[in-house]
């Protein structure tokens, strides 16, 4: 069993994720909508590292597709890493329903979906490991960000009710919390230059502490000390804010 | 966003476009003027600035090697890090590296960069077997030095200014080990360094760290490295996570007392004239690069490096002069480089000829550009050039009467309707 499967391939996170599982002799199942655009990258991988690079095509709102989805490798992963997600725009999710909707499903409900078929398959089989790829921004709601922010939040709580029920089972479960990490998704926003990680970097966090069965990891490492305080606002002066 | 180089000086505002598919990137080829691409901003000055930029680094794919040839085919952004990461395991090597290994493919081939063995193996685009560009009217070409002599040699060292390299296929070589046999020469003068070189030519790799503070009889002082590979089979290679220098430092911090004491200490450490070590590659090729952000100890003004080379025959009297006035103006840097150069090749606006050349740091501070002045009158009149890749501030009339070839350049650009097109601030200075 060498395959890792990682979903929402084409995001940049889980790229830069791939390349490093695949450098420390992984073989890939790539699954993405759109996969077809995933073929360059796939050989990418496969000239950089030798590995084996599979592209499978999965949308993550598609939630009937997910059990045949799973049941469809000859060769069950070894662990998964989950990185889809979307962002949206807060100010149209406040007055456009769908587009709470899509942020909200994307970020959770297809991901509650397509992972409850994976753990029940890992905790059967007594191995494996999840990954999830949650934020920071799911630590506290803020005005600018709180309808992605609450969808994480409950991601973050869903990995964390899976990652003790599968304790008995010997399955790891990661959460992971990035803070701004330089990809398409915040391309167009002007983050502070210290405070923002390469995707190359979440990837190799992610890869040492999946490796090491780590709970929680977050990435850059100040994040959670900055997350701390954050939480630690009193709500009587957090309700005043605009961080 | 905007982009800086790694001197961080200029800080300019200007308008970046990520490189995410060719399509999207042919109209803004149309559209736009004053454009240049940028690699990983790895050049010191303003080679790769413009109201327009256009970052290559996100188009990073391996595309293909061809074991029976040793020819990878990469994208442009690829950096050389990368090609190591996974190729050094597998057995080669880069042919042609310079003393950094993060830059990008696409950098290497717009500044012809050339490495420690350039004496033996030439400028990058030594090992360039083709490349695909796309050009001012936004159409992709192949070229090769046989199939597009002309392109070829315009684009080799052409600083980004006939268009924006795509992808490039480049020989690797082989190795059968990560470690390198160095032999470290100690000199006590230029006089002995200059025969230092002489006597270890045949070393296929070779640098000379210069202590430029040195006085009277010590000028030219220097620790020779030379060496070659092992062949003991040990090929693990990995990426590590280096340290870094975590901010700007205030400027008191770099002081000349405090670069002097650099330049003892890194000096005095060597006891006997040659002694030997076994390094790994990244000590032997890459030291600076074991501190990621060290361009941060300049302070928030930044800084340039200062790189010339004389012909072989003036070489001596030249650099002796060079470095007698950088070492009375107390303003040198803890870095300095010498080395031999071999043959220059024939691009149009390649560095390097036969000779020496020297390669020093200097904070930006009141004073230094006409100290640089200074230099480059004595540059001219030992019929030496300046490199485009490190400077930011050179005059037209320097720059023109170090490249012989400037106006075949200038005329190839015209012809092509690339002159408009594609400019950096440097080109705009030096009117090329
Ligand atoms: C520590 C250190 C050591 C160095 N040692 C050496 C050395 O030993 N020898 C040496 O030769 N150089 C050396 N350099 C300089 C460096 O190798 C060059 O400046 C190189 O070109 C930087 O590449 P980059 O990818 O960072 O490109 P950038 O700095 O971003 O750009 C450099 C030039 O390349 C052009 N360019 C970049 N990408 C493309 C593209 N896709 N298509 C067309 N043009 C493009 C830019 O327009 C610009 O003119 C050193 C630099 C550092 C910081
Ligand atoms: N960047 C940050 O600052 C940051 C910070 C904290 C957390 N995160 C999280 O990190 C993860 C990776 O994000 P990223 O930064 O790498 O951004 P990204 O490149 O935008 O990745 C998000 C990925 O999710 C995929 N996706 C969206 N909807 C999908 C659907 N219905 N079905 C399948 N895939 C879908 C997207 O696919 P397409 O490519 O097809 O659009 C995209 O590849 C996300 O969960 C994100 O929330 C990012």
């Amino acid at each position: 069993m060498s395959y890792i499967l990682i979903i929402g391939a084409r995001s940049d996170i889980a790229k830069a994720t791939a390349r490093e599982y695949a450098k420390h002799g992984y073989d890939l199942y790539l699954a993405a909508r759109n996969a077809n655009e995933l073929e360059e990258f796939a050989n990418d991988v496969m000239v950089r590292s030798q590995r084996v690079v599979k592209t499978i095509e999965l949308d993550i709102l598609n939630y009937d597709s997910h059990p045949s989805f799973y049941e469809q490798f000859e060769e069950s992963p070894l662990g998964v890493i989950c990185a889809v997600g979307y962002l949206g725009e807060q100010s149209k999710s406040q007055t456009d329903f769908n587009e709470a909707k899509q942020i909200i499903n994307t970020n959770y409900t297809g991901v509650v979906s397509l992972l409850n078929n994976i753990a029940n398959d890992f905790e059967k089989r007594k191995s494996g490991f999840i990954v999830g790829i949650s934020s920071v921004a799911g630590d506290r709601g803020r005005k600018s960000n709180y309808i992605y922010g609450s969808a994480k939040a409950a991601l973050t709580a869903y990995l964390s009710g899976l990652r003790n029920r599968l304790y008995a089972s010997q399955v790891h479960v990661m959460t992971v919390k990035p803070g701004f990490v330089a990809t398409k998704m915040t391309k167009d926003m002007d983050l502070p230059e210290k405070l923002t990680a390469q995707p190359r970097e979440v990837a190799e966090a992610i890869y040492k502490a999946q490796q090491k069965n780590k709970s929680i990891l977050y990435t850059k490492w100040m994040w959670r000390w900055i997350m701390l305080i954050i939480r630690n606002i009193p709500e009587w002066k957090f309700k005043g804010m605009s961080i | 966003m905007s982009l800086l180089s790694w001197g961080k000086y200029p800080k300019i505002k200007n308008t970046v476009f990520r490189f995410e598919k060719e399509e999207i990137l042919k109209p803004i080829i149309k559209t736009y003027r004053s454009i240049i691409p940028y690699g990983n901003g790895r050049s010191y000055g303003d080679s790769a600035l413009s109201d327009i930029v256009i970052h290559m680094r996100p188009h990073d794919y391996f595309i293909n090697f061809d074991e029976q040839k040793g020819l990878l085919h990469v994208q442009s952004g690829v950096l050389l890090s990368e090609i190591l990461e996974s190729f050094v395991p597998r057995g080669w090597f880069l042919k042609i590296t310079p003393g950094t290994k993060l830059i990008t493919v696409g950098g290497a081939i717009a500044s012809d960069v050339h490495g420690k063995n350039h004496h033996v193996e030439g400028c990058f685009s030594e090992c360039v077997q083709e490349f695909e560009i796309m050009l001012a009217d936004g159409q992709v070409t192949t070229c090769s030095k046989e199939s597009t002599p002309e392109l070829f040699k315009a684009t080799c060292g052409g600083m980004g200014l006939t268009g924006i390299i795509l992808n490039a296929k480049i020989y690797l070589k082989k190795i059968n080990s990560q470690f390198i046999d160095q032999t470290t020469i100690k000199t006590k003068n230029l006089k002995e360094t200059f025969d230092a070189f002489e006597e270890y030519k045949k070393s296929p790799y070779s640098v000379a760290w210069i202590d430029c503070l040195a006085k009277g009889n010590n000028i030219g002082r220097c620790l020779l490295m030379v060496g070659d590979f092992r062949d003991d089979g040990q090929l693990d290679y990995s990426h590590q996570s280096n340290l870094s220098v975590p901010f700007d430092f205030p400027s008191i911090t770099l002081n000349s007392w405090c670069v002097r004491s650099f330049n003892w200490l890194y000096y005095k450490k060597v006891k006997q004239r040659v002694s030997k070590q076994k390094v790994d590659i990244d000590t032997f090729f890459y030291p600076l690069d074991a501190i990621q952000h060290w361009n941060r100890i300049y302070g928030k003004k930044g800084f340039t490096q200062y790189q010339c080379i004389l012909p072989k025959e003036s070489s001596y009297e030249g650099l002796k002069e060079i470095l007698e006035i950088i070492s009375d103006s107390g303003k040198g840097s803890f870095l300095a480089v010498l080395k031999l150069y071999g043959k220059a090749n024939d691009n149009y606006l390649s560095f390097p000829m036969e000779g020496y050349s020297l390669a020093l740091d200097f904070k930006m501070d009141k004073g230094l550009f006409e100290l640089l002045d200074k230099l480059d009158k004595i540059v001219l009149q030992y019929t030496g050039r300046i490199y485009l890749t490190k400077d930011v501030r050179v005059n037209k009339e320097t720059f023109e009467q170090g490249y012989p070839q400037i106006e075949t350049f200038r005329q190839y650009r015209k012809d092509h309707n690339m002159d408009k097109k594609f400019q950096s601030l440097q080109s705009q200075r030096v009117e090329i």
